[in-house]
Formats: C-alpha cells, structure tokens, sequence
C-alpha cells in the first residue's frame, strides 16, 4: 500500500479504549481518503437522526492519500461528523503543519466514539497512543493550550479547541498550529461535547512512495506550474486572500450591512493592499506550500499574531460596517484563541446588528454587556466575539449562530444563511452561479467547496458572464466535484489557481500507484458529492433546504454596480438536479447510484426515511 | 473631452497612484489609458466598467468608472 498509512485509530472516549485497525486500501482509492472516506465511515457507523453533541455522534479527523507526501500543498487534512450548526454532514478543512505531521504517526485516520466522562486529550507518538488527563488545559485558549503541549513534548503539533467548542457554541472552530482554522459547521462543539480537548502529534515515519523518482519528478514540474502562475506566485502572496476585498466590491457584490447593500465607498480602508501597507509583518506558508498565502501581522499593541483571511476581513468588516483593520484583526485574533469561525462569528454579529436596527433587540437587552449592536463600531465586533465564545450576558445568545438568534425573534429570514450556516462573502445575487453552489452545498452556506467566482469573476480557468444562467449548473457540478477530489487527496483548493484535473491525476498516481484517470478522479469526486447528499436526505435534509435567504431571492440589489440584480435559484435549481442525474425532487437516482459504484445505497433513503 | 475615473488594484499601484482622474479626448478606449498608465494588456487580466467586464477596445464616456485589476485570487 503507498500512499496512505494502513492504519485507522478508533478511540472509544467513554471506556478509554485505543483500537488500531487496518485500512482498506480498495475503499481508500475508491473514495481517495480524508473527506471522501471520512463521509463513508459517518454512513455506515453512525445512525440517522443522532444528536450531533450526543455520544452516539462520531469525530473522524482525517488526511488524504497525498497528506504529507513529497508534493506541493499537501499539508492538508478534515474533520467530517454530524454538525450541530446545520444537522447536515459537517466537513471542514485545515493546512499548517499538523495533518503531516499526524500522518507521519503512521496513521491515516481517526475515529472518535462516545464522550469521556471529564476533559482529556490524545497523545500520540508513532506507535504509542494516549489518553490522557486534561484537566489543567480546560478552559485555556488555543495558544495557551498549544504552549503547555508543545513544551511537554519537544516537537509535537497541535490541534486543540477553545473555550468556544468547551462551551459548545455551534459556530466553534478546531485550531491547529495556533492559527490555522478547520472553521465551518461547529465541529469545535462536537469536540467539546466528547470532552475532548486537544490532539498532540508527533510521528517519524515517512509516507509511503509507489515511484520515488516520478513523484520527485511530478512535483517538480508542479511547483514550477505554481511558480510561475500569477496568481499563485503574486497576488496571493503579497497580498493574501484579502487581494479579493476589492475586486468584489469593485463588481458590486460585497455584502455590506447583513447583505442589506453590496458596495462599499470604504472598502479599501479593510482591503489586502491596506493590510500589507500597514499591518503586515511577513507571509506564512503551510507544509509545502510554494504559495504562501497566510498572513502575519502586528497587533495594535505590537504584538505578532497570524492575520486574516479575505472572509474574516469581510464578516467583521463591511458586513458590520467596521472599516477598522486594527479591530478586525483583533476579532480574528479572538476566534483563533477562542476557537470560533471567522465567518459564522463576524455574520452573527451583523445580523445581531440588523436585528437591533429594526427594533427586534432592544437597548435593555444589551445594557448589561456595555456593548453596543450599532454598525461601523469597531469596540462591538471584538467585545462580543468575546462574549460569543465564553456565553457571557447576550453573547450567550449569539454563540449558536445567526438563526437561531433571528429565529427567537420571529424573523428568520434575517439571517443570511443556507441550511442554518451563515453565508460567505460574496452576494449572490450578482454571481448567479456562486449563489447556486450556497444553495446546494452539503454543508449548508458556503464558498469554498465550488468556487464559481473563481470563473465568475477572476477569470480562471475562463471568464464566464456572472449574471447569466447558460451553462452555469453544469459548470457548478464540476467545480463541487472537483474540490471534493481534490479535499479527498489531501491538497488545497488554492493549487486550482495553477493546477488542473491532470496535474492532481497525475501526482496521485506518482504517490499511490496507477489507479485514477481524469475521469475517474473526478468521478470519485461525484461519487463522494453523491454520499454526502444521501447523508444529508436520511437526516430529513431535503430539496426544501437547498434554497437562499428571501432577500437575495426578492429584493433586487440597491445600490453598486450589480444593482437590481435578484438570484434566479428557481430556474437554475431544476436543470442542477438534472445534470446530476438526479431526481426532480434532487435525489440520487438508482441509475446514477450504479454509475457511481453507490449500489449498496440504492433503496436507501426509502429505508432509512421508513 | 470626457472625464473618468481610473482606479488602481494590487500590484498596479506599485509605482503608480491608486486612483486618477483623467480628462482624455472623446474616442479613447480602454487600450489607450492602459498604454498611458505603462500597464500591458496581458497584465490586465480584470478590466471592470463601471463595474462589469469591460474589453480593452471598449470606448470610454464621460463619468465612467475604470477598474483595473492584475491576476488575482483568494477565496
């Protein structure tokens, strides 16, 4: 077997047992590792219709076939369970040094099960895997936990959650290496509710290479790909992922006050280049990455913390209308140490904000906190991000997310979120195609498992026209299936800037052996798509769900350059389910389960719904 | 004459300013303030008017908006 490792850790938290299993290397290439058989192990184990925070859910962190492998950008792994926020499947993403650094344990996966009954957290060392007492980490941030850690055992990496997955907010995050975020979907709170603290790692061994030479050769010529490729080897660098700040306010759809507006005067007062002209101390790179996307940057009271990305700029920026780099940095800094995603957090506190605009939240609601829910003030986006993660005073009432909070005001369309998750940066209603992958996505509002601004807007891998319906369902079923591909080996979506469907054929085969054409890669991205829809439908999460907040549907844009533009999900909604090959009522047919090699699903859904 | 205004993103303000307002002849396309700016076509990679995909051959009017992007990405 090369490639992946061969083994799996299954951890029972609630009799503090270790088993080792052994990986079956078909179901691994089928399903490529990390995401795709994370999704595999959920159906299979967990039974539907689980309280996401209850023992019975499971934690999978796992990483890919090419994690930690001799090939750019492999320092990526995910965390698939049941999330809390949406009750959809949860999988989110993260890079930095951990996920190598786990694999070279010599394992591929772990599966967490039940719930110990006080807080500890998992040691391993190569072969030697520990449960231990973590008594002394409850309650500490991120850094602090990772201090502690990190000088127990010399060269271990770490991933931990904060106060905010202790406290099972639905919108906590779990954080590796410090500052790098597996954000979305509440898997923080998962974590939390298992009493699961953190993971310490530190492996010796190396990925297996099925040819040494061609992977040597492979990589090469990839790196130089990223290298010379403009985006990857210049605006990505320089300015990080905020470079977007700007040419999304420039088309006119950056969301500005809870998606009320979509174009901002101020914006280049929070954008990349700002950030770099004023904040910027270095740029960072995960494990070998030649990109080096990641930010660092110099607080306002001078110390040096990693930066923010372009959707943190945007949720604690022109979404609440905080044109402050110094306060969005800070915000940002909070949710690494505190263990909140950026984007649910920022999003929460606009719509608190809207919600206190139309006189649903009242001034008696938040005279106790000494914050105010104004927009533009800078003081609030820190303070509550704060009080969200330790549910202090109203803070407690934020913490689970934007729906929830307008829901218990009666106006839940006051929340700019799909499936319960708050929506990215990017309004949809001038990117026609982008806002069809909100809609459907598997884990409710999110920008990054399709990305169509990439050709709606940037220009990659053509320019397509961002108002126009032609041809966008079919492109936007490539994309999903893509980045499942591409999630699943253990690479970052940030390769796609220079590298294409062959280029990851190709470096997957140099390292696992000749398995994967262009197609069947890709396929096996359908298929893994196709596995996590029949997740969500035995979970009651149905067509009914893959829709958008009312006001990018009805009200047409107000002001900027994509104004009077509404979304037309409902004409786009029936030729995606089409080009799926699936029903009008967008489930999986038994054709396309067989074509997918989804067979022992077929009947599936009727029995599990039965 | 025509007044608009150019504004600058990225790597194009390296040497340049981030935001011109420039009173050109009547007639003149985008291709003309890019060559009056020193940017290269092919460096040109997003050209907005007034806020949507503009071609370099375009005419400009009075009151246009011109925003002028290197490759970028993010997400």
């Amino acid at each position: 077997m090369y490639g992946y490792m061969g083994k799996i850790l299954r951890i029972n938290l609630t009799d503090r047992t270790v088993k080792k299993e052994d990986l079956d290397f078909e179901l691994a290439k089928k399903y490529l590792g990390s995401r795709g058989l994370g999704v595999k192990i959920m159906m299979d184990e967990v039974p539907a219709n689980v309280d996401p925070l209850s023992p019975e859910n499971k934690l999978i962190i796992a990483s890919g076939g090419l994690t930690g492998a001799p090939v750019p950008t492999s320092g990526r792994y995910m965390v698939i369970t049941k999330s809390p926020l949406t009750g959809t499947i949860g999988i989110s993403n993260s890079g930095g040094f951990w996920g190598p650094q786990f694999k070279a344990t010599g394992h591929d996966l772990i599966i967490f099960e039940g719930k110990a009954d006080k807080p500890v957290y998992l040691y391993i060392n190569d072969d030697q895997v520990e449960i231990r007492d973590a008594d002394h980490l409850w309650g500490k941030t991120v850094s602090e936990t990772t201090k502690i850690l990190e000088e127990e055992f010399e060269g271990c990496k770490t991933l931990a959650i904060g106060p905010g997955g202790e406290n099972l907010s639905l919108i906590s995050s779990i954080i590796n290496d410090v500052d790098r975020a597996a954000g979305r979907g509440g898997v923080g709170a998962v974590m939390g509710s298992k009493n699961l603290k953190a993971i310490a790692v530190k492996g010796s061994k190396k990925v297996p290479l099925y040819d040494e030479e061609k992977t040597k050769e492979v990589s090469r010529a990839k790196v130089q790909i990223l290298r010379e490729d403009p985006v990857a080897s210049g605006g990505l660098p320089s300015y990080g992922s905020a470079v977007l700040v700007n040419i999304i306010n420039e088309s006119g759809i950056l969301p500005v006050k809870n998606f009320q507006e979509s174009y901002t005067d101020e914006a280049d007062k929070i954008s990349g280049e700002s950030l770099a002209e004023k904040h910027l101390v270095k740029n960072s790179a995960c494990y070998r990455c030649p990109i080096a996307c990641g930010r660092v940057v110099k607080m306002a009271d001078g110390s040096i913390v990693g930066g923010p990305e372009y959707e943190t700029i945007w949720a604690f920026g022109a979404d609440c209308a905080v044109y402050d780099l110094e306060a969005i940095n800070e915000a940002n800094m909070l949710c690494n140490e505190y263990g909140l995603d950026t984007i649910s957090t920022g999003a929460t506190i606009a719509a608190a904000m809207e919600l206190y605009q139309r006189g649903y939240i009242k001034d008696e609601d938040i005279a106790a906190d000494g914050l105010s829910l104004s927009w533009g003030d800078p003081k609030a986006i820190v303070g509550w991000t704060k009080k969200m993660a330790l549910r202090e005073g109203f803070g407690d009432k934020l913490a689970d997310g934007s729906y929830r909070l307008a829901q218990s005001y009666g106006a839940p369309d006051l929340s700019m979120s799909v499936k319960k998750q708050e929506l990215p940066a990017y309004d949809p209603r001038g990117v026609q195609g982008h806002g069809l992958t909100y809609a459907v996505n598997n884990r409710g509002g999110c920008h990054i498992k399709g990305y169509m601004i990439s050709p709606e807007i940037l220009g990659y891998p053509e320019k397509l026209d961002r108002f126009s319906l032609e041809g966008k369902a079919a492109y936007t079923k490539i994309f999903l299936d893509l980045t499942a591909a591409i999630d699943s080996i253990g690479l970052c979506v940030f390769s796609t800037f220079g590298l294409g469907l062959p280029d990851y054929v190709h470096m997957y085969n140099a390292v696992v052996g000749d398995v994967h054409t262009d197609e069947s890669l890709l396929e096996a991205g359908e298929r893994i798509w196709n596995l996590e829809k029949l997740f969500n439908l035995r979970e009651g999460i149905d067509s009914k769900e893959d829709k958008l907040p009312k006001r990018l549907l009805e009200d047409p844009i107000e002001n900027g350059p994509s104004k009077g533009y509404v979304h037309k999900l409902d004409e786009l909604l029936p030729e995606y389910y089409a080009v799926r090959g699936w029903d009008e009522n967008g489930i999986p047919t038994e054709e396309t389960l067989e074509r997918l090699g989804l067979e022992e699903y077929k009947g599936y859904i009727v029995k599990e719904m039965a | 004459m025509i007044s608009v205004e150019v504004r600058l993103f990225a790597t194009f303000r390296e040497g340049r300013k981030k935001k011109y307002l420039l009173e050109l002849p009547e007639g003149t396309t985008i291709l003309d303030v890019l060559n009056r700016l020193k940017i290269n076509e092919e460096e040109a990679s997003i050209i907005l008017l007034n806020g949507v995909d503009g071609d370099a051959s375009r005419e400009l009017s009075n009151g246009d908006v011109l925003s002028l992007f290197p490759p970028v990405g993010g997400g």
